[in-house]
C-alpha cells in the first residue's frame, strides 16, 4: 500500500470547458489544448461524455491543467474559460462558467473569412490562445500533431485568424 | 499500452461505449485484437487463450458482461494457465446506455477479483497488476472502469509497474480443473473460496490501495474516479482509496474506520463498499439514496459530506441526438409510421426512432430483444392488432443476439406470421463505425469471412426474404412491408444501405481489399 501525507501546494488548476454539437470538433479542440499543455510540462486532465454525440447531440469536454490536477471534471461555476462552438449551446453550458470567466463564442468569428467553415473550433482556440501562457509555436505544433496533413493549412489559417481577433479584443479591452 | 507492455497475446471484445477505444488502440499499437459477434463469444475465446498459457484481454461495456456472465461465473472456478483480464466499462449517469447497473456486483457474485482504476495512469498500472494477480492465483480478474475513467485523458508514465514476460503458449491436459461437470465442480468451488481468502489477506497487506493520512476528524473510504473528487473537495480529510475492491481489504478498512471520528464511504453507483464494510461489522456512513443515481462530481461529493439532500440545481437540457440528414433509418421509420406499425426495437442508432419526429419505436430492452418481444406480442394480441407488429434490429445487433430470435420465430411461428426488418447499414454505427461479421472485414478492416443475412435467413427456412434500399426504393420498401404484414407468413426484410458516415470509408476498404487480392 502507498502511504502519503497531505500536500498543500496551494495550486489551483486552470479550467476550460469546450462545448458544441456532435461533429463540430469539440473533442478535437480539447485534444489540441491538452497536447499544448502537456508539451509545456504541466499536469493535465481531460474528460468528456460522448456516447451518441456523432448524431448531432450536445457534447462537452472538460480540460483542467496546472501543477497538479485532481478531479478530471470542471466543478460547477469554476470554468475560467468556456469555449462554445455552437451559439445555441451557450445557455446549456453556462452553468460551468465562473461569474468573471471568459466566454468565447462563434459570433466572435467571421465565418465567411474561414477557408473551411468546419475550422470554427480551431479559430476559437486561436482566440483562447491569447488568454493562455503558451507560445504560438506550441499551438501550431499541437495542430500539426492532431490533424491530418491535408487539413493543416486551413486550420493554421483559422488559428491565426482567431489569434488576431483575440489580440485585438485584448487591446480594445 | 499496458496490454502491449504485458505481452497480451489476444484482445477480444464487442464494441460498446465507453469501452470501444481500448481494443482499437491496442490494435493501433501493434496488438492482435478482434471483434467477436458478442461478449459471450469474446470471453470464451479469451478463456481458450488463457488455457493455452498466454495472456488475454476482453473488453465490453457493463451490459456486455450480462451477456458474458455465463462463462464468467464458471471460469472463475477453473484453473487458468495464462492470464485473463475482463474489462467492464460501466456507465453511471447513462451517457450512452440503457441501464445504470453497477458491475462491482458481478465480482462479488461470481467470485472474481476486481481492480478499480481512478485515472489513466492507474488504468495502465492496474492492467499490469491484473495480469499479475490472474497468473498468481490462476483466476480471471475484473478491471472495472467507468465513463470518466474511460473517456478521460490524464498523463501516463509507462513502465511504472512491470510483470515478467509471458511464457510460451502450451497445452497441458488438466481435466479436473477445467471440465466443470458436477464431480469436478464441487471441489472447485471451495478451492475458489480458499483462493479468495488468500487474495483478501494479500489485499489487506500488499494490495494496490492508498492511505492518505490527514485529519482524524474525517475519514473517507473511496474508489475509482470519486477519489479525485474527494481529494479536491476535502483536502484535509484522511482518505483510504481502494484499488482492489474485491475481495475487500476488510482489516485495512476496519483499522482506518477506527482511526477517525467520522468515517464515510464515497462511491459512485450502488452502495457496494458500504454494504461490504457493514457486512464485516465496520461502522461507516453511506451516501443518501439520491446520490446513487448519475455520476458524482465535486459539487455532489461536497453535498454528501454536508449531508445535504436538498434538490440539486437543474441544468439546461442539452440537445438530444437525432438521425443524420440522409440516414437510411429515417426512411424505414417513415414507412413503419405510415403503416401504423407496432415496433419492438433494439439497440443502435435506430433507437432514435423512439424520439420525435418519428416516435415509432415502441420498446427497447437489450441487444436482440426486438425479435423475442415481437413474437411475444404476436402470440398474445388479437389477430387484427398482432399483424401490425414489426421487429426492427440493426445489422451488428442481429449478429450479436438476433439469430437465436430468428430461430425461435421459425420454431414457434405466431399464427399471424411475423416480420423482422434488419437495418443493414454496413457498420456498427453508434459506437463509432466498427466492423462486425456481417461486413466481411476484420477489426483492422481486412477482408475475411462474411455472414450474408439473406442467405442465413433462407437457410434457416424463411421463404419470404427481401433486400431493399430504403431510400432509393422507398415505395417498394413500404409496399413490401405492407404485403408481408398482410400474409400470415414469416418474413425478413433487409433494409440495406450504407451508413452515411461510414459510406466513404467502406468504399475505400472495399477498393483496398480488392486490390490486395488482385
Amino acid at each position: 500500500m502507498i502511504k502519503q501525507s497531505i500536500s498543500t501546494t496551494g495550486n489551483t488548476p486552470t479550467n476550460v470547458v469546450i462545448a458544441g454539437l456532435g461533429g463540430m470538433g469539440v473533442l478535437k479542440a480539447s485534444d489540441i489544448l491538452a497536447d499544448v499543455v502537456f508539451s509545456a510540462g504541466l499536469d493535465v486532465k481531460k474528460s468528456e461524455l460522448h456516447g451518441m454525440s456523432q448524431r448531432g447531440g450536445s457534447v462537452s469536454s472538460d480540460v483542467r491543467f496546472g501543477k497538479h490536477v485532481l478531479s478530471p471534471m470542471v466543478p460547477e461555476g469554476e470554468a475560467d474559460y468556456l469555449l462554445v462552438i455552437a451559439e445555441d449551446q451557450v445557455p446549456v453550458n453556462a452553468w460551468a462558467l465562473r461569474p468573471d470567466g471568459v466566454l468565447i463564442e462563434p459570433s466572435q468569428i467571421d465565418e465567411a473569412r474561414l477557408s473551411n467553415k468546419k475550422s470554427v473550433n480551431v479559430a476559437l482556440l486561436g482566440v483562447l490562445s491569447c488568454h493562455l501562457p503558451f507560445s504560438v509555436e506550441a499551438w501550431t505544433d499541437a495542430l500539426r500533431n492532431n490533424l491530418p496533413e491535408k487539413l493543416q493549412a486551413v486550420n493554421l489559417q483559422a488559428f491565426s485568424m482567431g489569434r488576431a481577433i483575440g489580440e485585438n479584443a485584448g487591446r480594445a479591452g | 499500452m499496458a496490454a502491449i507492455d504485458c505481452g497480451v497475446a489476444l484482445g477480444t471484445g464487442y464494441p460498446g461505449t465507453p469501452s470501444t477505444e481500448i481494443l482499437e488502440t491496442f490494435a493501433v499499437l501493434g496488438g492482435r485484437a478482434q471483434w467477436s459477434p458478442n461478449e459471450k463469444v469474446a470471453l470464451e475465446v479469451a478463456i481458450g487463450v488463457a488455457f493455452a498459457g498466454a495472456r488475454a484481454l476482453v473488453t465490453m461495456k457493463h451490459v456486455g458482461l450480462n451477456v458474458a456472465a455465463d462463462p464468467l461465473f464458471t471460469v472463475a472456478s477453473t484453473r487458468l494457465d495464462g492470464a485473463l483480464v475482463v474489462v467492464s466499462a460501466d456507465d453511471p449517469g447513462m451517457a450512452s446506455s440503457q441501464n445504470e447497473q453497477d458491475n462491482r456486483r458481478y465480482a462479488l457474485a461470481a467470485g472474481v477479483p476486481m481492480l478499480e482504476p481512478s485515472d489513466s495512469q492507474e488504468a495502465y498500472e492496474f492492467m499490469v497488476r491484473a495480469v499479475e494477480i490472474s497468473e498468481r492465483w490462476h483466476v480471471p480478474v475484473l478491471l472495472r472502469m467507468t465513463t470518466r475513467v474511460c473517456h478521460s485523458k490524464t498523463v501516463v508514465q509507462r513502465g511504472t509497474v512491470t510483470v515478467p514476460p509471458p511464457g510460451a503458449a502450451h497445452f497441458e491436459h488438466d481435466l479436473p480443473s477445467r471440465v466443470m461437470i458436477p464431480a469436478y465442480a464441487r471441489p472447485a468451488h471451495p478451492r475458489l473460496r480458499k483462493k479468495l481468502a488468500e487474495m483478501a489477506a494479500w489485499n489487506d497487506a500488499d494490495g494496490p490501495n492508498q492511505l492518505i493520512a490527514g485529519s482524524t476528524k474525517l475519514g473517507i473510504i473511496t474508489s475509482g474516479v470519486s477519489f479525485h473528487h474527494v481529494r479536491e473537495v476535502a483536502p484535509e480529510a484522511s482518505i483510504l482509496k481502494l484499488g482492489m475492491t474485491y475481495p475487500l481489504p476488510a482489516e485495512l478498512m476496519r483499522s482506518f474506520a477506527e482511526s477517525v471520528e467520522r468515517c464515510i464511504v464515497i462511491e459512485e453507483g450502488d452502495p457496494y463498499l458500504v454494504e461490504g464494510a457493514r457486512a464485516a461489522c465496520i461502522a461507516v456512513e453511506g451516501k443518501p439514496e439520491n446520490y446513487r443515481f448519475g455520476e458524482l462530481n465535486c459539487a455532489r461529493v461536497r453535498r454528501i459530506l454536508d449531508g445535504d439532500c436538498s434538490p440539486e440545481p437543474k441544468r439546461v437540457a442539452g440537445k438530444t441526438p437525432s438521425f443524420c440528414p440522409g440516414c437510411p433509418h429515417r426512411s424505414v421509420y417513415t414507412a413503419l409510421k405510415n403503416l401504423d406499425c407496432i415496433v419492438p426495437g433494439d439497440i443502435g442508432c435506430y433507437s432514435l426512432g423512439a424520439l420525435p419526429p418519428f416516435e415509432t419505436m415502441d420498446t427497447m430492452i437489450c441487444m436482440g430483444a426486438s425479435i423475442g418481444v415481437g413474437l411475444g406480442l404476436r402470440y398474445t394480441l388479437l389477430p387484427e392488432v398482432a399483424k401490425r407488429v414489426v421487429s426492427v434490429i440493426g445489422d451488428s445487433t442481429f449478429v450479436h443476439s438476433g439469430i437465436t430470435g430468428l430461430i425461435e420465430m421459425i420454431y414457434n411461428p405466431p399464427e399471424s406470421g411475423h416480420v423482422v426488418v434488419i437495418l443493414d447499414n454496413g457498420t456498427t454505427a453508434m459506437t463509432g463505425l466498427q466492423e462486425h461479421p456481417g461486413t466481411g472485414r476484420t477489426l483492422g478492416h481486412a477482408k475475411t469471412g462474411k455472414v450474408v443475412f439473406e442467405e442465413l435467413a433462407r437457410t434457416l427456412g424463411i421463404h419470404s426474404v427481401h433486400v431493399i434500399d430504403p431510400i432509393l426504393e422507398f415505395e417498394k420498401f413500404q409496399e413490401t412491408i405492407q404485403s408481408c404484414l398482410d400474409k400470415p407468413e414469416l418474413s425478413v426484410v433487409i433494409a440495406r444501405r450504407n451508413c452515411l458516415l461510414a459510406n466513404r470509408t467502406i468504399r475505400e476498404y472495399e477498393r483496398g481489399n480488392d486490390q490486395a487480392i488482385d
